[in-house]
């Protein structure tokens, strides 16, 4: 066989601002960083409550910050992100099928709208008991 | 003749003989609205300049080897009309994240290297002999591998997929779809065999789904779906390998 020589190319750092689709991907990924910072959050939370009152007090001023809610402002931007993606991908990944038939993908996407909500639901009625 | 409008085509030129790297090389062509940007091609190579180096074989987008990036996204040129890129100039390079031969000519070997790693062919428990007849297929066990079928190697979704581009080891979205046409098949029993493959970092698991491999695929095989199924199926072997005691596995 001949030697083949070719030109190698490399992939440019900036290869995710050349298309639409990429930069979306990358800033799905990038939300999950945000994902990790509310599951921190909520930690803190908690944390906080079993540590009385007073401490509860201090990390809801601290949650009052500027700088803290306008990081809380973006990081749920970034969920919303990572969730709305999410969710529609969910029917190309997954390959569900109720009596031999594929099942729709808007009726997949909708159940977990509809699971989402009832969730929400759960969790309003729960702290507001 | 010369009331006919044209359009410009921006060639990446590259002869390995005389170029450090690639470069544009500008024709002008008749914008016809019959003519795909292979015609196009083809036009250049008879009539302007017979240097210029391609691949093509069918027109018909069932060969797999005239995929180009044009304007920016991988394309079977043969598929894409020139009137659809007017008013042009049209940006024709080679398929992106492969290795440029020269010109238009990408170097296909690793993906030939990496295609037969998958077994992309019927394994059998115990190979029947031809006198006890053939295999049978219900339609429907036909169906559940069809899609994916239909994958003609013509690279594209390779040529749209970032994790590719950034790691080469990865085995990419048309391996991983073939495998899973073979595993879905009724007649075969390698599954287990190519999940060994799979399983790999450098298998299902290197692939963030991006999804662009399923969006650019000429035949609509979703190799993006085949790989989350596969990502499903790995997971599921890896927790009964936890779980199980070895003789159920």
């Amino acid at each position: 066989m001949t030697e083949v020589r070719a030109y190698r190319r490399t992939l440019s750092t900036w290869w995710w601002v050349r298309k639409p689709s990429y930069f979306l991907f990358v800033m799905r990924e990038l939300s999950s960083i945000f994902v990790a910072w509310f599951v921190l959050y909520l930690l803190v939370l908690l944390s906080a409550i079993g540590r009385g009152e007073e401490a509860y007090r201090d990390v809801l001023d601290l949650a009052a910050h500027p700088l803290v809610v306008v990081v809380n402002a973006v990081a749920f931007a970034f969920v919303v992100l990572h969730t709305v993606t999410w969710f529609a991908l969910t029917p190309k990944a997954m390959d569900a099928r109720v009596a031999g038939r594929r099942v729709p993908a808007a009726a997949v996407m909708a159940s977990q709208y509809v699971g989402l909500a009832v969730v929400s639901a759960f969790v309003v009625w729960l702290v507001t008991l | 003749m010369g009331s006919e409008s044209s359009i410009g085509l921006r060639v990446s030129r590259y002869r390995p003989e005389s170029d450090p790297g690639p470069g544009w090389q500008e024709y002008d062509v008749p914008l016809r609205t019959e003519w795909t940007v292979l015609d196009a091609l083809n036009h250049v190579k008879n009539e302007l300049d017979p240097t210029l180096s391609f691949r093509w074989s069918c027109r018909m987008g069932i060969c797999g080897s005239c995929g180009m990036n044009v304007d920016g996204e991988p394309r079977l040129t043969c598929g894409t009309f020139l009137v659809d890129h007017a008013p042009g100039p049209i940006r024709v390079e080679p398929l992106a994240n492969f290795h440029v031969v020269r010109d238009l000519v990408i170097d296909m070997t690793d993906f030939m290297e990496k295609l037969p790693r998958v077994k992309p062919w019927i394994i059998r428990d115990e190979e029947q002999s031809v006198d006890d007849g053939e295999y049978l297929q219900t339609p429907e066990e036909l169906d559940a591998y069809k899609q994916f079928s239909m994958c003609i190697n013509c690279m594209l979704c390779y040529a749209a997929c970032p994790v590719y581009g950034l790691d080469p080891d990865f085995i990419g979205p048309a391996a991983i779809a073939l495998a899973e046409r073979y595993d879905l098949d009724s007649r075969d029993r390698g599954a287990r065999e190519r999940l060994d493959v799979l399983i790999e970092h450098e298998g299902v698991w290197g692939c963030t789904f991006v999804g662009e491999c399923t969006r650019v695929c000429p035949k609509h095989v979703d190799p993006a779906g085949a790989i989350q199924r596969y990502k499903l199926k790995a997971a599921k072997q890896s927790v009964m390998a936890v779980l199980l005691p070895r003789g159920a596995r």
